[in-house]
């Protein structure tokens, strides 16, 4: 069982903590760049749309935040089956921890959906099949969020949570596949489809260096928050004591 | 049966059934999650008649009208198999074009869908003008429709 320990050392609060403090520049910085060079590739570089002119150019941070939303969900829900199947707290701290980062970018996803429907589609909101799973996704991570604060025990706290986030995986596949199982105003994928990317390189260049950038960035944000949420769950413990005085 | 065995089961368990549940319950919504119709189901009456829905598809070339001193305009919608003719009095969005999807919402009369509200929608290509632009001249005129 060899492979396996350096998952199980990731089970003990000191050891997470130093590790997600010392992957903390190694994601931030590449973060930044990429996320800067794919808004400047996105923004300026790229060409303009032959329907939509410049206004196409907010695709560049709806679909990054778009799948920052799922991705994140996704490892949300992991997370919180594996510190509800395997007992692992820490798990479920980074379940907690990822929660807001999900739903800052969900929200982000919608306000930019929003801006770019009014003068394309004629319509800030509608209420097709795409729009409204996502608009449930916000829920789902407002839920967890909220349940989890109902709760003065932490454990009590995780595991209520955890199973909303398990259940809610569920909507997942179905913010993805809407625009192919029903009718909708939105679009389908652009990127994520089966006869491959419908953008020439010099438009899809920045939008997949965007991606890595966000996906960094989550992973930057998460330490961050993981690290946080680590000391206020051991905040009697002597490790951190220790670490305080040292 | 270990109790972690046991907690991998139920959560697996309650996975597949809120899975099941929404799959069954998304079964029999199917009709309310259409966000549209299009001509063929209009044409075949699985749209409701005498009430308000909507309907979508290609804005036909060369069949737009506009009614000279009003706003009001009339086109011919199509998924290239049956047709729809939409008038509609007021400001269309930017996107609207002949070649172009549309989604419009209003009520079918005697055959002519009267619209509230028109909205354009768009596919999932894009690419710079000149690009668009000698694909045009590539393509011959008989595909382009």
């Amino acid at each position: 069982m060899a492979t396996w320990t350096w998952f199980h050392k990731l089970a003990s609060p000191p050891y997470l903590y130093r590790t997600a403090g010392r992957l903390l520049p190694w994601l931030a910085i590449p973060a930044i760049v990429l996320t800067l060079a794919g808004a400047y590739g996105g923004l300026v570089r790229a060409p303009a749309d032959y329907q939509q002119g410049e206004a196409f150019r907010i695709i560049y941070v709806h679909a990054p935040s778009a799948w920052l939303s799922l991705m994140a969900y996704t490892v949300m829900a992991a997370a919180a089956a594996v510190g509800l199947i395997w007992r692992m707290k820490l798990a479920h701290a980074l379940a907690a921890a990822t929660a807001p980062i999900g739903a800052s970018f969900t929200l982000l996803c919608l306000a930019t959906g929003s801006l770019w429907g009014r003068p394309m589609w004629g319509t800030w909101w509608v209420w097709d099949a795409r729009l409204t799973s996502q608009l449930i996704l916000f829920f789902l991570y407002l839920g967890y969020m909220a349940l989890h604060s109902a709760y003065d025990d932490t454990q009590r706290a995780d595991r209520a949570a955890g199973l909303l986030a398990v259940v809610g995986i569920v909507n997942v596949p179905i913010i993805h596949f809407s625009v192919y199982w029903w009718n909708t105003l939105h679009q389908g994928s652009t990127v994520l489809r089966a006869d491959g990317p419908a953008m020439p390189p010099s438009m899809l260049v920045p939008l997949l260096v965007s991606f890595a950038g966000y996906t960094l960035g989550y992973a930057a944000l998460a330490c961050v928050r993981l690290r946080a949420e680590v000391l206020g769950r051991e905040r009697n413990a002597s490790w951190l004591q220790e670490l305080g005085r040292g | 049966m270990t109790p972690r065995r046991k907690r991998m089961l139920a959560v697996g368990g309650v996975l597949l059934g809120v899975g099941a549940a929404a799959a069954l319950a998304f079964k029999a919504f199917d009709k309310n999650l259409l966000y549209f119709y299009d001509p063929s189901q209009v044409a075949a009456g699985v749209a409701p008649v005498g009430k308000t829905f909507r309907v979508g598809g290609m804005v036909t070339k060369g069949s737009v009208q506009r009614a000279p001193g009003s706003l009001e305009v009339r086109f011919v919608l199509t998924d290239y198999a049956h047709t729809v003719t939409v008038s509609y009095t007021g400001l269309l969005p930017d996107l609207f074009r002949e070649g172009q999807g549309v989604i419009a919402h209003g009520q079918l009369h005697d055959g002519l869908f009267v619209a509230d509200e028109v909205l354009a929608k768009h596919d999932e290509k894009y690419m710079p003008p000149e690009v668009a632009k000698s694909l045009k001249h590539a393509t011959p005129p008989e595909d382009r429709t």
